[in-house]
């Protein structure tokens, strides 16, 4: 199969399509066969994207499965995986049968809902896979315009506010974006991603305005990537649109925020900016390693206080992407291992936790933590998995949850100790808060009137969990799964960066003399 | 064989655990039970055949990174299979006791099933312990560092229903990743340093490391000190050291077997067990050593101090548990290694005795704690009596004074009499005299509150309600058999072992598989008491240690002379915890037999110091004040302060004027800003396209 990337990624909009095109009427019948072919089609999708998986020769650092063709108004259309992306194909093409599942519940413009995730998962894996610059920044932008409605539609009664406020963010972020790469276009005179991983880029100092650029393009360029990325992350301080949002977002737009939408910013670092722009990388680094160790305290210190669920895990994930960015920019092997495998492994754990939020706020209508109390008593099955994701939250070793932030803290300890030791902290916090929301949620006497009669998790619930469940132990055990498949890829880039640093200091000191 | 041991533990928790349904409650308890008993027969096979050799296994890849490579992995030695006894004893014992214990709780309601979850904790926590003393590596170690920690947080906070359980639940997790804080920062450090985390790699390194320098933080310091002392504040935590103490005595809220098994005998002794698991580092590091020998008398003495005026029967053992692993600290610090596995091992048999007692006099009372509602009990529980009176004799270290008596080379007594003495000459050994001084009056404390313990439980009056005097009964034999067994171990395992701990070098050495070597004659040119004691004469063949970092179990380092030292200590010295232990015993008789109205009266005169003592030298107080207060405030000002006004406010200020001009544009207020972003996309393609157009295509 020479286009099994092309096959994958267009099945789910195909099926969207199909829904758009083919399915009429909004009454039980027409409900049910959204489901199902949104149901079908992203399981077909999982099932084809195996193949992916296992034909992947891990050895090979370079770009496989590449197709290249041309495009409307000579664009080109080229898509490729290596070891940095596949894993993040993997984790969308997993996560959303399991979306869809637990939406099966939605009773309002079910068709739509449908189209709109399915669409989704299209354009996200456009951007894991986009090897060409054009290409990319469509899927990467349109991605949001789903999102959006899925928030504004279905989201809850603060949705406007909160898809308002995530779109103002993205924007400026976009806009920049999108100069930088006009600028990449004219130095290297193309938009082909491979070649311009093999550019270099100018970095010679510069002054603007009379301030001196340490890095010149590269660090402007970084700065202009840097702006959408961060947001994505989001690293503190452009952080706080991302608790609004998850509060008002479904369930499943939770989930999908969280386990993969949020993954396109790390993705972006670790794609574009290490490896294109090193220099430019290295001038800002010490600034994002702070942002990072800032992101992880403060927003643990916040979420300690959070009187909301969605808006305590959405804190608790922010301080989680602290770890990622962290591990990226400490720049060595570890590091960027770490903050991949912390990306696929919070893939699972927060989108779990999210779930497990979703389990009873269908049942009580309340993300309130003080409405519940004592779930445990009526609920065990529920007990049990919530505890175990609040373990692989906190990073309990033998939990995915753990290997991430272990790699990562270890990574940026080799770089910088100040940073290691205040992001270290964050295990300290992350305890706290979570067991503190464990605690009021699921522990205790249940008193609460409302709460006498709340039922266990369904089949159909603990169907969805059981994956998650699955791969947040085996990872947490064997984490060369995910990591053998990682590591060389990443090892090319921390060598092609470190060789690309060393160069650059030679020509600037031969500059200078 | 070692792998049978690791993993029954597991298959019994999980068995138990989710298999209940299936097979029944009682089947499921036994099934995790027997698996324990597996365990713990196949345990003493391989220490009592174990001969010296370290072996390693390895079971399955785990973190692989670059130069980071780690393994799941068995790495047997002396210090493991002496922790395999410990833990896999303690804990069937424990297991079989919980068949009595667990019965009739009455936290539960009628119809509830609570024992097989209660038998998958404790087997689960006996897998983590294990995982945690066979690690051969620091990664692994966490793991089952982290594990029991989860394991204990799930046990104190078995009764769910009740919320002193799980905020002393959360306490103790939280204060653990304190504690662990310091340990992964060690960890990183090392990995920086010796680019491994293999134990065998850091223990070659080991001579290195105390001759690098690390910028850590603001300063330069010796890397084998400051490595040495972050993994101590892991040590802190799980050991209940003083600054990190403070969730121990809230962990009694979880069941008395727990409180046996995990907060007396395993998981707080693992401190004590990574110190000596990193004795080569130690060696290298004099300061941070000085600082664990300081930081273990203090505690020893602090929570000896507070143990007097608790009336909390568990409480009072628990802060007896803090003060006799600040003994066990003590000895490390000042490298005596093998006399804190001693301590270790001697008190594993009867703390845990004297928890499973205490739990069969709260069993006997229908769940009354405490100890002023007691009195009188020996005639109505005679055999826990006996048991308890086993243990306090053990604790208080009763014995035959050398000077005396002994049995060849071997002193008569209790378990806990050669250990703590043991530990005590070894602190005068090495010239602390803080230390010494301290642990010999926490040995008068000891004796004071553990008899107090004694008397207020057995003896005088029968006090509180009547009614439950009256239906005090003897518990179940599930209950006593545990009982028996541990004292036998409280009774002679410091009798039996005390050669292989605190004897001469050759036996240490052969014991941990150190190499060692003859010395003409003693190094400081005198022969010790027991080589007197044993006819020896002066110039007669005498062993020193001679291995590199890394050989054998554990490492003692070449001017490391303290066995020898402590074994040449004045007899003043050798008898000045038994003169504390009588004391204790006298001021105790004569405090709670002939003159029970004497301590209130002393409560009432010394109102100051009592209040001090009974609220734990306001500890607890101080934290709520200096962390938690503040952290829930600064939480709360950088939510509402730091992202709603600063954040929010600067950034949506400014965009919020802008995007809904936008919004007027588009025409529909509600969705506006989708078109916005979708018509600011296509300009974008349409820029880029444009651009490449007009600079000749894509090609």
């Amino acid at each position: 199969m020479d286009n099994l990337l092309s096959i994958v990624t267009f099945v789910p909009a195909l099926a969207g399509l199909i829904l758009a095109v083919f399915l009429r009427g909004e009454d039980e019948a027409a409900q049910r066969n959204a489901k199902w072919v949104a149901m079908f089609a992203t399981s077909a999708t999982f099932l084809v994207s195996l193949f992916i998986l296992f034909g992947f020769d891990r050895n090979d650092t370079g770009f496989q499965f590449v197709e290249e063709g041309t495009w409307i108004m000579g664009l080109t259309y080229k898509m490729g995986i290596d070891g940095i992306s596949v894993l993040f194909v993997m984790l969308t093409t997993f996560m959303m049968p399991l979306v869809i599942l637990a939406s099966w519940d939605v009773k309002v413009r079910v068709k739509e809902y449908m189209i709109a995730f399915l669409l989704l998962e299209t354009l996200m894996l456009g951007v894991f896979m986009a090897l060409d610059l054009v290409l990319f920044y469509l899927f990467f932008e349109a991605g949001l315009i789903p999102m959006f409605l899925i928030i504004g539609i279905w989201g809850g009664a603060n949705r406007i506010y909160a898809s308002f406020k995530f779109f103002l963010y993205t924007f400026l972020g976009s806009v920049l974006m999108l100069v930088a790469m006009v600028g990449m276009y004219a130095d290297a005179g193309t938009t082909d991603i491979e070649a311009l991983l093999n550019h270099n880029f100018a970095f010679g100092t510069f002054s603007v305005l009379g301030i001196q650029v340490v890095g010149g393009l590269q660090t402007l360029m970084f700065i202009a990537f840097f702006a959408s990325f961060a947001v994505k992350m989001p690293m503190w301080p452009v952080h706080t649109w991302l608790p609004d949002a998850h509060v008002q977002a479904p369930t499943a737009g939770s989930v999908v925020l969280a386990a993969i939408l949020l993954k396109l910013g790390g993705y972006g670092f670790i794609r574009f900016s290490i490896p294109m722009f090193p220099v430019g990388a290295e001038v800002m680094t010490p600034l994002i390693l702070w942002m990072s160790a800032i992101a992880i305290v403060y927003t643990s210190l916040v979420a300690l206080v959070q009187e909301d669920m969605k808006k305590l895990i959405a804190y608790s994930s922010v301080a989680h992407m602290g770890f990622v960015t962290m591990g990226i920019f400490a720049a060595n092997q570890q590091g960027i291992d770490g903050a991949i495998f912390q990306m696929i492994s919070h893939g699972f754990i927060s989108g779990a936790l999210f779930l497990c939020v979703g389990v009873i706020y269908d049942r009580m209508h309340t993300r309130d933590i003080d409405a519940y109390g004592g779930l445990v008593n009526r609920m065990p099955a529920y007990a049990l998995i919530f505890m175990l994701f609040t373990m692989a939250n906190v990073g309990l070793p033998g939990t995915s949850g753990f290997v991430g932030e272990f790699l990562t803290l270890m990574a940026v300890f080799q770089v910088n100790t100040w940073v290691a030791m205040v992001a270290t902290t964050g295990v300290i916090f992350s305890a706290a808060y979570a067991l503190w929301l464990y605690r009021r949620v699921v522990m205790g006497d249940l008193i609460k009137e409302s709460l006498k009669t709340i039922t266990d998790m369904t089949r159909r619930e603990k169907v969805i969990f059981a994956p998650l469940v699955v791969m947040t132990l085996l990872l947490g055990v064997y984490p060369a799964l995910a990591l053998d498949i990682i590591g060389p890829s990443v090892a090319a880039l921390v060598t092609q960066y470190d060789t690309a640093l060393a160069a650059a200091e030679a020509a600037t000191q031969v500059a200078s003399n | 064989m070692e792998t049978i041991i690791l993993f029954a533990p597991l298959v019994g928790a999980l068995l138990c655990g989710f298999g209940w349904r299936l097979f029944g409650e009682s089947a499921a308890q036994w099934i995790a039970t027997s698996l324990l008993f597996l365990s713990a027969i196949l345990s003493w096979v391989v220490f009592l055949t174990f001969d010296g050799t370290t072996e390693q296994i390895q079971i399955l890849r785990f973190i692989e990174s670059g130069s980071l490579s780690t393994d799941w992995s068995i790495r047997l030695d002396r210090l493991t299979a002496i922790m395999l006894i410990v833990i896999t004893t303690v804990s069937s014992l424990v297991h079989l006791y919980s068949f009595g214990y667990m019965a009739d709780d009455p936290q539960w309601r009628e119809g509830e099933s609570y024992k097989p979850r209660f038998f998958a904790y404790l087997s689960f926590f006996t897998f983590a312990m294990l995982m945690l003393v066979t690690a051969d590596n620091l990664v692994q170690m966490f793991f089952g560092w982290e594990g029991v920690g989860v394991a204990s947080y799930l046990l104190i906070g078995f009764y769910y229903r009740k919320p002193s359980a799980n905020a002393a639940a959360i306490k103790a997790f939280v204060v653990n990743r304190v504690g662990d804080f310091g340990f992964a920062l060690g960890i990183f450090g090392l990995f920086f340093l010796t680019d491994s985390i293999r134990f065998d790699d850091i223990f070659a390194a080991a001579p290195d490391l105390a001759e690098t320098q690390l910028t850590f933080l603001w300063g330069e310091w010796n890397a084998a000190n400051l490595i040495a002392m972050l993994l101590f504040i892991g040590a802190m935590g799980k050991s209940a050291q003083l600054l990190l103490h403070t969730w121990l005595p809230d962990a009694m809220e979880g069941p008395t077997p727990v409180s046996a098994l995990i907060h007396a005998a395993t998981m707080v002794t693992a401190g004590v067990f990574l110190v000596c698991r990193m004795s080569p580092l130690i060696e290298f590091a004099p300061e941070a050593a000085a600082f664990i020998t300081f930081l273990g008398a203090l505690t020893a003495f602090f929570a000896a101090t507070v143990g007097l005026v608790q009336t909390d029967i568990k409480r009072v053992i628990a802060y007896s548990t803090c003060s006799q692993l600040g003994y066990m600290f003590v000895a490390a610090g000042v490298g005596m290694y093998s006399a804190a596995m001693f301590h270790l091992l001697t008190h594993a048999f009867f703390k845990a005795m004297l928890f499973l007692g205490a739990g069969s006099v709260i069993h006997a009372m229908h769940h009354e704690q405490d100890m002023m509602n007691y009195g009188a009990l020996r005639k109505k529980i005679p055999y826990t009596f006996m048991a308890m009176m086993i243990g306090t004799l053990a604790i208080t270290g009763v014995g035959i004074p050398v000077w005396i008596f002994t049995l060849g080379e071997i002193p008569i007594g209790f378990a806990g009499f050669q250990s703590k003495d043991a530990i005590v000459e070894s602190a005068y050994a090495a010239g602390t005299g803080f230390s010494f001084w301290a642990l010999v009056i926490a040995a008068l404390f000891t004796s004071f509150y553990s008899w107090r313990l004694m008397f207020l439980t057995f003896y005088g009056e029968a006090r509180g309600d009547k009614h439950t005097h009256d239906h005090a009964h003897e518990s179940p034999v599930t209950m006593l058999i545990p009982l028996g067994v541990l004292s036998l171990g409280a009774i002679f395992a410091g009798m039996v072992w005390y050669g292989s701990f605190f004897g001469h070098v050759d036996k240490v050495a052969k014991f941990y598989g150190i190499p060692y070597a003859e010395e003409g004659e003693d190094h400081a040119g005198a022969i010790t008491l027991r080589d007197k004691a044993a006819g020896k004469k002066e110039g007669e063949h005498h062993y020193v240690f001679a291995g590199k970092p890394g050989e054998g179990a554990i490492y003692i380092g070449e001017d490391n002379t303290v066995l020898d030292d402590a074994h040449k200590v004045p007899y003043w010295v050798k008898t000045s915890p038994f003169a504390a232990m009588l004391i204790g015993f006298l001021m105790a008789y004569w405090f709670y037999i002939k003159n029970p109205s004497l301590p209130a009266k002393l409560a009432e005169n010394q109102r100051p110091l009592y209040l001090f003592l009974k609220n734990k030298w306001y500890f607890d107080e101080a934290y709520n004040f200096l962390f938690i207060q503040p952290a829930l405030w600064i939480g709360k000002q950088l939510w509402k302060k730091g992202d709603g006004n600063v954040i929010d406010g600067s950034i949506n200020g400014i965009s919020m004027g802008i995007v809904p001009f936008f919004t007027r544009l588009a025409g529909r207020a509600q969705s506006g800003y989708i078109f916005t972003y979708a018509f600011a996309m296509v300009i974008g393609i349409a820029v880029l396209v444009t651009w490449m157009t007009l600079s000749g295509g894509a090609n």
